[in-house]
């Protein structure tokens, strides 16, 4: 009984023995990048699989979801995106406009200051929701994955254009215009 | 004058050999692991990733030397000095080429048996002095491993010696060739004195000899606490067995001796059963191989590239066969092993009784 288990336990472990031997000598060569709908795709097992990643990168879609990207010059500041998000990574502060700003690029008409618009990406979990919301497609997805920096905060996306000067001359418009219509209100 | 001056420079010589095969090899397990399991292993240090192993031991020398507060300070110390230093010695009695040894002595095999069983009390204080649950299970069950395993070890020898007639290594080495005293002949009939060669090694001397040598390599990698017998270390139970709480210079010392035994135990079984310093080319005819390839060099390099192998080899089984259990771990050993050394012990005093005289 134990010496037949024993030298069954040295038949597998010669067998596995001649495995792994095998595949140490097909390490010599990488493993190309085969098509999956090949009929022989599993067949192929020999070879190292390792993509060495910042020297070689594997082909990504143009149309893959990785990274956030704002067309900040189409957003109208709705704020849904915010909402919708979530695990809460993007942090966005409207300013308001006394009349109508200008248009989007498909015609939706802007009302709002963008005085700070944020994603940060260290947060982000790729969900794709905010893209979804968006009513005039100004947030999107890109094929940008790789984004190493040895600072946390590098990872906060700032997609505000404004400068201080102009965020402070901007809500200095509204507290006035606001002023003006209390006093308007008043007479 | 000269003469302590060798004493001195053959130790530092033997450490810095040790140290050299240390880097050397585990860069070669981490390429062999890599390439089993279809990947390339280190790759960025260097080229093809070759000085890897120099970076990790600058960075295991610059490491701040923790002793945590429960530990039993004395033993937790000393313990990876006495399991370096029992590895240390084997070195000593084991011959690199013809009279190139250390220590000539005529009990060499019997001291290396002696000094390497020390290595088993190093990692007990190891593991009892580090204060921690894991660490001395790892240990305890280092101890049970290598307190069984000694056995089929000192069989397989004894199987060996009585064959060879001698207990001093550089006497069985140059049993096993050319340069032989005594008649050898193959397989008990042919008479190779002068042909020399693979013909010539201790395991065609006798045949049985290759079942003692397979018994005794296993159980050497079982005295090595190498995969598949590694449940001393066991880093998927036991976090890393008896050295969990070491770091820095001494973890590096119980590293450095895992990988000497390694060697030493290869080197071992290629002096007492695959030749030695012998060359494997035997003379044919005019071609006379073996005295061609004989000599201080090439006793050196036949050694080296056949301990080599063997290690190779060990790496190979480390990176193909899962961890044993502690219950098969002994069946293998009380209830296989050990029977077969017996009957392979009498298979030697049959042969040499019979056939060699």
């Amino acid at each position: 009984m134990i010496l037949k288990t024993t030298i069954h336990g040295f038949a597998t472990a010669v067998k596995g023995l001649l495995l792994t031997v095998k595949h140490l000598f097909g390490a010599k060569k990488s493993r190309e990048s085969r098509d999956i709908r090949q009929a022989d795709y599993f067949e192929k097992q020999e070879g190292v699989t390792t993509v060495q990643f910042p020297h070689e990168k594997m082909p990504i879609p143009e149309v893959a979801r990785y990274q956030l990207d704002v067309e900040i010059d189409d957003c109208i500041v709705c704020d849904l995106c915010a909402k919708a998000c979530p695990v809460d990574c993007i942090t966005i502060e409207a300013i308001k406009s006394p009349e109508a700003i200008g248009k989007t690029s498909d015609g939706s008409v802007k009302r709002l200051y963008a005085a700070q618009f944020d994603i940060d990406m260290a947060k982000c979990m790729y969900c794709g929701l905010c893209t979804v919301v968006c009513p005039t497609e100004c947030i999107t997805m890109t094929n940008q994955y790789d984004r190493s920096t040895t600072k946390l905060t590098d990872l906060i996306y700032d997609f505000g254009e404004m400068t201080d000067e102009e965020i402070m001359k901007r809500k200095e418009e509204w507290t006035s215009f606001q002023a003006d219509k209390e006093a308007a209100k008043k007479k | 004058m000269s003469e302590i001056l060798i004493h001195i420079l053959v130790p530092v010589v033997i450490f810095g050999f040790i140290a050299l095969f240390t880097l050397f090899a585990v860069y070669a397990e981490r390429k062999i692991a890599g390439f089993v399991q279809d990947r390339l292993g280190p790759m960025e240090t260097g080229k093809y990733g070759l000085l890897q192993t120099f970076a990790d031991i600058l960075k295991l020398l610059q490491k701040e030397l923790i002793n945590p507060k429960a530990t039993d300070k004395a033993l937790f110390i000393i313990a990876p000095i006495i399991i370096f230093v029992a590895v240390f010695i084997g070195y000593s009695v084991v011959p690199w080429a013809p009279d190139f040894i250390p220590a000539n002595t005529n009990t060499g095999l019997f001291f290396i048996m002696a000094v390497v069983s020390i290595d088993a009390l190093g990692i007990l204080m190891a593991g009892w002095g580090s204060n921690n649950k894991y660490s001395l299970l790892g240990s305890i069950r280092a101890i049970a491993q290598m307190v069984s395993y000694e056995i089929p070890v000192g069989l397989s020898l004894i199987a060996a010696v009585m064959i060879t007639q001698t207990l001093n290594l550089n006497e069985i080495a140059y049993n096993q060739g050319i340069l032989s005293s005594e008649s050898i002949k193959f397989l008990g009939i042919w008479d190779v004195t002068d042909v020399g060669g693979i013909l010539a090694w201790n395991i065609f001397q006798a045949p049985h000899l290759i079942v003692v040598y397979i018994i005794f390599f296993v159980a050497t990698l079982a005295e090595c606490n190498r995969a598949p017998f590694d449940i001393p270390e066991a880093e998927s139970e036991l976090i890393g067995g008896f050295h969990t709480e070491y770091g820095g210079i001494r973890f590096a010392f119980i590293f450095l001796s895992e990988y000497a035994m390694m060697f030493l135990v290869a080197m071992l079984g290629v002096v007492i059963f695959l030749g030695g310093w012998n060359t494997p080319l035997p003379n044919i005819g005019g071609l006379k191989l073996a005295d061609w390839t004989t000599g201080l060099v090439w006793g050196i390099f036949w050694t080296f590239a056949k301990s080599l192998i063997i290690v190779g080899v060990q790496m190979w089984i480390r990176w193909t066969l899962p961890r044993f259990r502690a219950d098969q771990l002994m069946n293998l050993c009380w209830k296989v092993m050990i029977p077969i050394a017996f009957v392979c012990l009498a298979a030697s005093g049959l042969w040499r009784i019979l056939v060699m005289n």
